[in-house]
């Protein structure tokens, strides 16, 4: 079958791979119909994640058809078109009893912090994904979930990740009627997080980037008021000063390790990956917050140490809430939204690539090129 | 509570302590108080270590475990096993646990090693891969022509001056000689 190739940082393509297998009686193996590139791949297409091994595929945003089901499925058959969220879960251990499907402790041989996650690094279990035509989906009696008929697969396959991603980044954030919250990132996450704060009940959303067209994008899908902090003397001044001088009720990372804005976070976390990637967008949700108030992460750090203003999260007395977005919990709620048109998740699809130009994909998405928002990979047959 | 339940909620039961002795025990243990609430499901035996485990899946493949975990979990990717000079040092990257930098740092430069392993391989199998392909040039081409030819005007002077400099360096080195 055709897969990606991860070749190094900066360097994919697309190979003849051996077809996934039944490994254990719970697997399934399905045949991708539609697949994503997901800001988060950016990270190990960067070399930011530790563990992301040459040979691998990426890919843990996808929806397919199961093609063959392991002894111990019982709940799905050959043909079902399904939705697989990027959590390899088991259901059934101590954190997936508490609706921690992101924790799971029974998918992650290599780490104790993060559950199994489909093509990303040995850190997440050394699973491949899928950006390919076919992927093998352990847990597969727990984790897929068949499309409903009336759903269009373009709006499915975004209900993998991004979307309860950013609708969880909102509920963590335990927004309160009215509350004005700053986004910090316009990318898939943050557009979905800026519209997820809107049904939570926000009087007041903000969205900042450094990129026009991304927060271009923002105020057609959110709607929000957008920022690009190029044109801001500083981020945090400019929020105290919009916010009556107190700060944001709420703030939400939605960038994670690769934030622009600061050359020392640049040098030691990106360049010499000596912390776990720049962390300055964190620096100003913490400082931007006012106190008392609420920071959420869903931008994604590697596990290695960051430089945060820890000290002010104290003096602040701030809430901190951050996790891989736990979607099989999320998607009952997630899917009656798109049904009754709350969220729109396919209009933020800005480009669909057929799988064999995936350097191409990887590319433009990366260097944001041709005003890319959200690349979707169509595997050849799809 | 009763013992039974007290016996589950403990980690190491031998050292549990008996909390009806302690006035007042539990009066603040309102979900409704409890900043963690509801993504801590009270379930009053949550703190057990021990779960109805799923079947394990064979290990046909060299598997690294954190130090960290009691067991292997019931399954597990088999994308690339380690092997080469990287696979040796993913192996001592995991005699340490998460906590600890060696960890992660040695796991960031066996990725760099692996990179190169990944071109040795190519090669070694006859196979001369297409790098600016790979790198996405064709795309940068068609939607960023002047970024690209920047790009490539800046490593042409970058390569021009060191050569530049090292043909230099060479003319001195023979100039030497015949000048003592």
């Amino acid at each position: 079958m055709r897969a990606m190739n991860y070749r190094g940082p900066y360097r994919v393509r697309v190979d003849e791979k051996a077809m996934p297998r039944i490994e254990h009686p719970r697997d399934a193996v399905v045949k991708v119909t539609r697949s994503c590139i997901c800001g988060s791949d950016l990270h190990l297409y960067h070399g930011m994640v530790p563990d992301t091994r040459v040979g691998q595929t990426f890919g843990h945003e996808f929806c397919g058809i199961v093609e063959e089901v392991g002894p111990e499925v019982e709940n799905l058959k050959a043909g079902d078109h399904v939705l697989v969220p990027f959590n390899i879960a088991c259901g059934q251990c101590h954190f997936c009893k508490q609706g921690l499907f992101g924790n799971c402790h029974e998918s992650n041989p290599q780490a104790t912090a993060v559950g199994g996650i489909f093509g990303y690094s040995h850190t997440a279990g050394g699973y491949d994904g899928g950006q390919a035509e076919y992927a093998r989906v352990p847990y597969a009696d727990f984790g897929p979930t068949i499309i409903p008929d009336w759903m269009d697969p373009d709006d499915a396959v975004l209900l993998t990740d991004v979307v309860p991603t950013g609708y969880q980044a909102a509920e963590m954030a335990g927004i309160q009627k009215g509350d004005t919250v700053v986004v910090f990132g316009a990318g898939p996450v943050g557009i979905l997080a800026a519209r997820s704060a809107w049904l939570f009940g926000a009087g007041r959303v903000i969205v900042i980037d450094h990129i026009d067209y991304r927060l271009e994008s923002v105020k057609s899908f959110a709607p929000a008021e957008v920022y690009n902090f190029k044109e801001l003397d500083d981020v945090v001044v400019f929020m105290k000063k919009t916010t009556d001088g107190l700060g944001a009720d709420v703030c939400i990372d939605a960038v994670g390790a690769e934030a622009t804005g600061s050359m020392l976070q640049t040098i030691l976390g990106k360049r010499l990956k000596l912390e776990a990637g720049s962390a300055i967008a964190l620096h100003w949700a913490i400082n931007s917050v006012k106190k008392g108030g609420v920071v959420s992460i869903v931008g994604v750090y590697g596990p290695t140490g960051n430089m945060v203003p820890i000290g002010n999260v104290v003096n602040k007395g701030l809430t901190i809430r951050a996790n891989q977005a736990s979607v099989k919990r999320l998607l009952p709620k997630l899917i009656e939204h798109v049904r009754t048109g709350n969220i729109n998740p396919k209009a933020i699809i800005s480009h669909r690539v057929p799988l064999d130009d995936i350097a191409d994909a990887y590319h433009i998405f990366s260097d944001k090129l041709d005003e890319c928002i959200k690349p979707v990979l169509l595997p050849s047959g799809a | 509570m009763s013992d039974t339940n007290l016996a589950l909620r403990i980690s190491n039961p031998s050292k549990a302590v008996d909390t009806q002795s302690i006035v007042g025990w539990g009066v603040d243990a309102d979900p409704q108080n409890d900043p963690t609430y509801p993504y801590r499901n009270r379930t009053e035996d949550n703190h057990s270590g021990e779960w109805r485990r799923p079947t394990q899946q064979e290990a046909q493949v060299e598997l690294l475990k954190s130090v960290e975990h009691k067991w292997l979990p019931a399954v597990f990717g088999t994308a690339s096993p380690p092997s080469g000079v990287s696979g040796s040092m993913r192996r001592l990257a995991f005699r340490w646990s998460e906590s600890n930098w060696a960890h992660w740092l040695l796991l960031i430069a066996a990725d760099r090693v692996n990179m190169i392993e990944g071109l040795v391989e190519d090669l070694g199998r006859g196979h001369v891969p297409n790098i600016p392909k790979e790198m996405g040039v064709p795309a940068e081409w068609r939607h960023n022509k002047a970024g690209l030819l920047k790009k490539l005007a800046v490593a042409a002077a970058i390569g021009g001056t060191v050569t530049g400099l090292i043909v230099a360096k060479r003319n001195a080195g023979k100039r030497e000689p015949s000048a003592s």
